[in-house]
């Protein structure tokens, strides 16, 4: 295990609940991650000392900001083995996945053309495609998920077709914490002439990514849950495709010319996709989070995470009051209910022993189905998370039935 | 009433969760306004249904899934509206918002209600716990849902 105690010492939020008078137990890293000091400093320093737009390369600090920005896109690059021009800034997943799904989906699908998605995708991964449907008359299907609610490579060659355009899948749902094989999806989508749209928001924190590996088209993550700053993230896409894909938004920055015809020259990606003032802060906070996240190790985050899930499970399975519903995740998330109780209502509980967990559907709407219940309780792990978080939790969920001492204690 | 404990403000909030007498669809809905409320930040998602003749409430239920705060507060107010007429019916909902936060209120009206007075400690929970009182007000107010 890594030694969580030193990596804390990293993140000033840990010494401010010092004194909270009950413990800090952070399990939503599923939904964000906490900032290393190092990543403030870095977002702090584009405004304590760079403080220009980028394009404006006249003076010395506009042209250390480009260097900067062009630094930290070939970072993320070097990050998920992509080119650096294959790297497009973005506000966080969410708009990585609408740029490819109105850029490339509206331009290029047309009625009988078939998306191919999973009951388990964040709301994110399903509702731009909803509205490429809506728009272009293409039909969404569902990969079925097998018993354990797993997306399988045998199970996209049972439903893709000929018609299949675009497969569009998390590499690890935000939910269920499955782990897909992304490289077995592509080959057999590319057999088939179908584009790979890769939601990598909850793998990209946790595990290596080889995106020449993988060989899917597109591939998207967020800043914020690999400890950078919220309002920046990524969208990689294979050169030739953001060739041909529309920009989403067209504005400064983003065109070498146009004229009162309506005759418009963008410029080449990923600048194509940049129109406005970035986040720039947030790029200097990228680079930093990668730098960070590098010095500890992605494969050593990913076996911490692993020994952590199974030293929870291990725990938890001697509860009889707790209900699992993804024993075999291979990842940092744990998805329960305590017998009888409404999720949202444990989550208050946890909350007045100090332990932060998310309740609800977890914007996986359609999975409601498949589990058969209206909400969970979702735990998820992180590097600075340790083996005395867990045991904080399994005593609060001993007692979880006294779900209503959150009111009266 | 009597100054409520927290034990019995426990087994209020307990006994309107597990049995709330008031949650159902009426069986003739035309007769009903109805508002749907889903809470943007959790699972909550609730009909409210109001049956109003003359300003006066005849009869108030809900349905739908709520956590145990959303259930409880929402049959506790549903039982306390019926009878009462549409500005009673504010008037506590007022003053039931009020205590939830930690402004001056009326007690004696709020009745069972009082047993949300800790909600303030639970400070998320807030709106849970204003989900039903939100949805009469709205309704009384001329909201409605097709």
């Amino acid at each position: 295990m890594l030694d969580v105690a030193k990596i804390r010492k990293d993140f000033p939020i840990f010494e401010n609940h010092k004194n909270d008078g009950k413990p800090f137990v952070y399990l939503d890293n599923a939904a964000t991650a906490f900032k290393p000091k190092c990543v403030i400093d870095a977002c702090s320093s584009y405004y304590l000392e760079d403080g220009a737009n980028a394009h404006r390369g006249d003076y010395d600090i506009a042209y250390h900001v480009d260097q900067k920005v062009e630094h930290s896109r070939a970072h993320v690059a070097k990050f998920i083995n992509a080119e650096t021009h294959e790297i497009v800034f973005t506000s966080g997943t969410s708009m990585s996945l609408n740029l490819v799904a109105f850029g490339y989906g509206i331009k290029y699908l047309k009625k009988g053309d078939e998306i191919l998605l999973t009951e388990a995708e964040h709301a994110s991964n399903v509702l731009p495609w909803f509205k490429v449907s809506e728009m272009t008359g293409a039909t969404i299907k569902y990969i079925p998920l097998d018993g354990e609610g797993r997306c399988t490579p045998e199970n996209l060659e049972k439903v893709i077709t000929n018609n299949t355009k675009v497969v569009s899948i998390a590499q690890i749902t935000n939910v269920l914490g499955y782990k897909i094989d992304i490289k077995a999806m592509s080959k057999i989508a590319h057999k088939y002439g179908a584009i790979v749209v890769c939601d990598a928001a909850q793998s990209a924190p946790h595990i290596k990514i080889d995106v020449k590996d993988l060989d899917c088209d597109f591939l998207s993550f967020s800043g914020h849950k690999l400890c950078g700053p919220t309002g920046i993230g990524v969208l990689y896409g294979k050169f030739d495709l953001l060739k041909k894909m529309d920009p989403f938004m067209t504005g400064g920055g983003d065109n070498a010319r146009f004229d009162m015809c309506g005759n418009v020259a963008y410029l080449e990606p990923p600048a194509k996709f940049e129109a406005g003032t970035q986040n720039l802060a947030g790029i200097y906070g990228l680079d930093a989070a990668l730098t960070y996240l590098e010095s500890i190790g992605m494969d050593e985050i990913e076996k911490h995470d692993i020994e952590l899930h199974d030293y929870a499970i291990s725990k938890l399975k001697d509860l009889e009051n707790v209900i699992i519903y993804n024993e075999h995740a291979d990842s940092g998330i744990i998805t329960l209910n305590v017998k009888g109780v409404f999720a949202q209502d444990e989550a208050s509980y946890l909350n007045s022993k100090g332990i932060c967990v998310r309740s609800g559907e977890h914007c996986a709407k359609l999975l409601k189905e498949r589990l058969k219940v209206f909400g969970t309780i979702r735990v998820s792990t992180y590097f600075y998370n340790d083996k005395n978080d867990i045991d904080i939790l399994v005593n609060a969920l001993k007692e979880g039935g006294n779900f209503l001492d959150a009111y009266f204690n | 009433m009597p100054t409520l404990t927290n034990d019995m403000k426990r087994e209020i909030i307990l006994e309107h969760y597990s049995t709330p007498d008031n949650k159902k669809t009426p069986d003739d809905k035309t007769k009903y306004k109805a508002i749907r409320m889903d809470s943007d930040s959790c699972i909550d998602d609730i009909i409210i249904y109001l049956d109003i003749e003359n300003g006066i409430i005849k009869d108030a239920v809900f349905d739908g899934v709520a956590c145990a705060i959303s259930t409880s507060s929402t049959d506790i107010l549903c039982e306390m509206v019926k009878g009462k007429s549409e500005k009673e019916a504010l008037y506590i909902i007022e003053q039931y918002e009020n205590m939830l936060h930690e402004k001056p209120y009326d007690e004696e009206v709020l009745e069972e209600l009082n047993a949300f007075s800790e909600t303030y400690k639970q400070a998320a929970r807030i709106k849970c716990a204003s989900l039903g009182a939100q949805g009469i007000s709205k309704i009384i107010n001329g909201e409605e849902d097709e």
